[in-house]
Formats: C-alpha cells, sequence, structure tokens
C-alpha cells in the first residue's frame, strides 16, 4: 500500500448536519474538539473511536444537508479527516467546508466500499481507490472556491488580501 | 434584458445587469444570527476584523434557540453574544424576543433586500420579496465585518400556483408536496420562485411557511413577488413606507418551470427521517403520536395558533399526547394571551413554552424519548433533529397537529373542516 492513504468510512444519502453534530450537544458549540469527539456518532457510534487522521468520509447524495450549523465540518476536520467524498453536497454545507479548509470532493462513491484503502490527488483531480485498484475523477472545484481552500480557508483569505478577494 | 426576481434583485445589490451563472460581491442589507451558530460567527469576526460590525444597525443577534437556556456552557455562549453586541452596536434580540426568522420578518426585512444569516431558515425573508439565504458562520462574519458577501447568481425554478385552496389544506401541506415532488436536494443551489393566483389568494403568514421550507429542497432561496397582501403586512408592522412592488420580468428565463394545481392537494405528512418522505396523511393515519410540536419558524405564527386553537377549543388532548405551543415571537405571544387562545389552550392540556425554536432543535423544550413519536409543525424530521435519534417526527400542518393532538395518533385534519364541525 502506497504512503498518505487513508480509510473509507462509508455513510449514506442525506446525510444530514443534525446526524454529524447533533443540537442535543449544542452545548458543545464553544468547545469544539470536545464536541469532535461525537462526530457523526448518531450514524455510526464507533465512528469517532476509529477515525484516524487522514482517513475520509465518504457519502451518496445530499451530504451535509439541513442546519447551516459550520460545527459539522469542523468537527469532522478536527476528527482528523482529510476530506468528505460525496456524490452531491448540500449548498451550505460545501461552502462552509470550503471556508474552513476541508476539502469536499463530488465524485462517483458508490464504487467505494467501507474499509477502502483512498488517497487524494487534488491537483489532478483523482480519488485513488488501492483496494479497488480504479480511480476515481472528479471536476475542479470552482475556481473561487478553490482558492479560498487553497489559502486555508475564508479567514486566511481574508487576512491575506485585507478583504474579499475572489472576484 | 429580462430577469427573475433574484436576478433582479442581486443586479440592484451589484450595480449592474446579472444573469444566472455569474459570480458577485454585494452588499448586504440585513444580517442576522442566533445562539447556535452566533458565538462562533463573533469569534470569526475577531479573529479578521477585530470587535467590529460594518452596519451595526443591520446586524441583528438573536438568542432563540436555547431560550432561556438550560445549561451553563449556553449561557456562556449567550453571555458572547450579548457582549459583542453592545459593543459593536449590534441589535440585541434576548431570550424573550422568539425565533429569528419570525421577528426579523416582523420588524426588518423589506422588497428587495438581501438578507444573510448564520441558519438555514434565513430563507423565510424570501415572502416579502428578499434575497434572503442560510450561510456558515464564517461567511455571516465576513458578512458582519465587512458589509458584503459573494454569491453565485442561482438559476431560478418558477413555481405557478393555480386553484382553490381545500378546506383543511393549507401552505404547509403544499410545500410538503413541492418538496416530495423534487426531492431533497431537487433545487439544490436553485432560487425557488413561487407565482400564482393561489399565492395571491394566500395571507403573509401562509406565505412564511413556503419561504421557510425552500431549503428543505436544498433552494438557496424561495422568493416572492410583492403585492397587496405584502404591503398591509408591512403597513401593519409599521413599516409601509418599505414597500415597493417587486415582479419578475415577463420573458424571464427559468431553468425549470413548475405548475402546481393547489385544488388537488389533501393535507400530507413528511415522515421520518427526511423531509421528502411525504406522504397523504390518510396512508399514516393511525400511527401513535406521543407529543405533538405546535410553533417554530415554519408555523408558530398567530394564524398558525387560531387554526389549532379552533379544532381544540373546548376539548381535552388524548391522554397519550402532551402537547407543547412554542409563539414563533413575543408579539404572537401577546397577540395569543389577548384573543383568548393562550387560555383555551391551557385548558385543552397544552404546554406553553416561551417563544424561541423550543423544542424543533431538540436543545430543550420538548426532547422526545426512545421509541416516541412527535407530530410537529416545524420544518426538520432528521433522525436526532429534536434531541433523541431514537424517535420518530413526523412534520405536517396546525390543523394536522390539531387533529393529532386530540386523537392520539396522525388522523385526516379535513374532518374538522366539514360542514357542522363548527371551525
Amino acid at each position: 500500500m502506497p504512503e498518505n492513504t487513508g480509510r473509507a468510512y462509508k455513510f449514506g444519502d442525506n446525510v444530514s448536519t443534525d446526524l454529524i453534530a447533533p443540537g442535543r450537544l449544542m452545548h458543545l458549540r464553544s468547545n469544539l474538539p470536545e464536541m469532535a469527539k461525537h462526530v457523526l456518532e448518531d450514524a455510526d457510534p464507533e465512528f469517532p473511536k476509529k477515525v484516524k487522521a487522514g482517513d475520509f468520509v465518504v457519502g451518496g447524495s445530499n451530504f451535509g444537508c439541513g442546519s447551516s450549523r459550520e460545527h459539522a465540518p469542523t468537527i469532522i476536520k478536527l476528527a482528523g479527516v482529510k476530506a468528505v467524498l460525496a456524490k452531491t453536497f448540500a449548498r451550505i454545507f460545501f461552502r462552509n467546508c470550503i471556508n474552513i479548509g476541508l476539502p469536499a470532493i463530488v465524485c462517483d462513491t458508490d464504487g467505494i466500499a467501507d474499509g477502502d484503502e483512498l488517497s487524494l490527488d487534488m491537483a489532478a483531480g483523482i480519488v485513488r481507490n488501492h483496494t479497488k485498484a480504479a480511480d476515481v475523477r472528479f471536476a475542479p472545484i470552482p475556481e473561487s472556491m478553490r482558492k479560498i481552500l487553497e489559502e486555508g480557508g475564508l479567514v486566511a483569505h481574508i487576512e491575506k488580501h485585507k478583504g474579499l478577494a475572489i472576484e | 434584458m429580462a430577469l427573475t426576481l433574484s436576478e433582479k434583485i442581486l443586479s440592484e445589490h451589484a450595480g449592474r445587469e446579472v444573469r444566472a451563472g455569474e459570480l458577485v460581491v454585494i452588499p448586504v442589507d440585513l444580517v442576522l444570527t442566533q445562539d447556535g451558530t452566533g458565538p462562533l460567527a463573533v469569534r470569526q469576526v475577531e479573529k479578521m476584523a477585530g470587535r467590529k460590525a460594518a452596519n451595526p444597525a443591520g446586524t441583528v443577534m438573536f438568542l432563540d434557540h436555547a431560550a432561556p437556556s438550560p445549561r451553563m456552557e449556553l449561557s456562556n455562549d449567550h453571555k458572547t453574544i450579548r457582549e459583542f453586541a453592545e459593543a459593536v452596536g449590534a441589535v440585541l434580540c434576548d431570550i424573550e424576543a422568539g425565533v429569528c426568522h419570525q421577528v426579523i420578518n416582523e420588524k426588518y426585512v423589506f422588497p428587495g433586500a438581501v438578507l444573510v444569516g448564520s441558519d438555514s431558515h434565513t430563507c423565510t425573508g424570501g415572502a416579502l420579496g428578499a434575497f434572503a439565504t442560510g450561510m456558515g458562520s464564517t461567511d455571516v462574519a465576513v458578512a458582519i465585518a465587512f458589509g458584503k458577501t459573494w454569491f453565485r447568481v442561482p438559476e431560478t425554478f418558477r413555481v405557478k400556483m393555480t386553484g382553490r385552496w381545500p378546506a383543511g389544506v393549507f401552505s404547509k401541506d403544499f410545500i410538503l408536496h413541492l418538496i416530495g415532488m423534487l426531492g431533497a436536494d431537487g433545487a439544490n443551489y436553485i432560487a425557488l420562485e413561487f407565482a400564482g393566483p393561489a399565492l395571491s389568494r394566500l395571507n403573509q403568514s401562509e406565505r412564511f411557511t413556503i419561504a421557510n421550507m425552500a431549503i428543505e429542497a436544498g433552494a438557496k432561496v424561495g422568493v416572492m413577488p410583492t403585492d397587496g397582501v405584502t404591503k398591509r403586512y408591512l403597513e401593519k408592522a409599521g413599516r409601509g413606507d418599505r414597500f415597493r412592488v417587486l415582479k419578475p420580468d415577463a420573458g424571464a428565463r427559468y431553468a425549470r418551470k413548475i405548475d402546481v394545481d393547489v385544488s388537488k392537494l389533501v393535507p400530507m405528512i413528511a415522515c421520518p427521517h427526511t423531509v421528502d418522505n411525504v406522504k397523504p396523511v390518510t396512508e399514516v393515519a393511525g400511527t401513535p403520536i406521543h407529543q405533538v410540536f405546535m410553533g417554530s419558524c415554519t408555523n408558530g405564527r398567530l394564524e398558525d395558533l387560531e387554526i389549532f386553537t379552533k379544532i381544540v377549543a373546548g376539548k381535552q388532548r388524548h391522554k397519550r399526547t402532551r402537547v407543547i405551543v412554542t409563539p414563533a415571537s413575543r408579539d404572537v405571544y401577546k397577540a395569543a394571551v389577548k384573543k383568548g387562545l393562550v387560555e383555551k389552550l391551557i385548558d385543552f392540556g397544552a404546554s406553553i413554552n416561551t417563544p424561541g425554536c423550543g423544542a424543533c432543535v431538540g436543545v430543550h423544550g420538548g426532547i422526545l424519548g426512545n421509541g416516541e413519536n412527535c407530530l410537529a409543525t416545524s420544518n426538520r424530521n432528521f433522525k436526532g433533529r429534536m434531541g433523541n435519534p431514537d424517535a420518530g417526527i413526523y412534520l405536517g400542518s396546525p390543523a394536522s397537529a390539531a387533529a393529532a393532538a386530540l386523537a392520539g395518533e396522525i388522523a385526516d385534519p379535513r374532518r374538522h373542516f366539514m360542514a357542522g364541525a363548527g371551525v
């Protein structure tokens, strides 16, 4: 197995931000490292214990639907997840991922199974599935958002450009 | 060129004509935050710009998701927001005010405005002809600190509503039907633009219900043209001077045109655990209901409480079914007291909560037990939404909520609207 691979954790369609960061844990929103210990636990109680730095969260369609809570992608990132892959993302969640510097990759996830070893080549636009010996190509992230992502998120972008510089 | 409503509002703010697909950086008229997402927004503002708001009078900060606070951590989050609002001169709507989307519409939103908020149901403002949309805390922090944001101008689906509304069928049933038809991501990134004679016949409250749930099909906004109903609503709120006629241009380009004849609709219920899992009430009638939640930014207005109360007045709730009523705002609460609704609801066996998001967000004020079912007038039934992933949430109109509170199970509300039913 090559280096820099991570395990795929496969979830289904319509993973809501309530499932990622439920309202019953709202009191932990100003203590995100603590909240990250519960990330996605209502979808898979074992996930927060098993996930390691460099792993991947893989969804179906409409990943991240529902509430605008940015805490949802933030605790996915804090858990060490390298990127979220899904067939489609809900609009606010996608924008939040870019803003906090978590790659959200739109690609065909049907061929990725739970436990597959993956690596990500952002420049080439390829998710490599080492378990299946298959590549999944993805369309580049829109230019304006790629810039924000590469700069480390929206706060870093604002600091660097002294304001919004995406036109 | 002929423009959609969204293209029109965004063009005005961009100072040039913009079309679907273009990227714009534009000034925002109004920014809202709430206590679930506001503390993070405050921290992001402070990182980017220090303690600063570009337009304090248009920055409205709500404490509504945990109001009054049930935990010390949330009390400290409330402190963060209060202190920031005071330091920058932003408008603070403290725990007594009510749900952000209700109050912002009662007091601030106007036709043609651009409103962004760190809450996905910010789209409710579209019912007053505003381009209103939800974003994350960091995006909203940029809007607070710098007074602007960026958008990709959305494509538009036009939804034309025709026909007469059947008795016992409400705008909630219409929007659930539409979400079922489109799917939970059927309008992802899209502006839903509503039109037609069946929309004109709706009061402002019923219109808010539709715009509120645009996000449940993934839409960026759910926007409506303005008319006499909008004008009277603003006048009654003391803001008649903010009214203007706003309509899409004839010949505007739509990505899709959808027609709905509302006379063919029946009461609809969204079943666990997705909002697009919509069924006619007759198909799920008999499902036991342990809690009814009558409230939220979707259906917690005076008109909703009136529909509910008319059906239940003088009766007793089913012994299996506890009933939680949460007025959407302080003004709604006050009017409901004045009209005698609250007394009737108390006699019926309802628990009345402080105005706010209440049970809808699963923080407090009506968390479900394992294996229990709730019929809620709110907008989301995701697993865990109301505080317990082992509970089932069914969404329906205030009339469907009343019918369930009486029957102890999901029941067709139309029986209460038949001749002689006394409604």
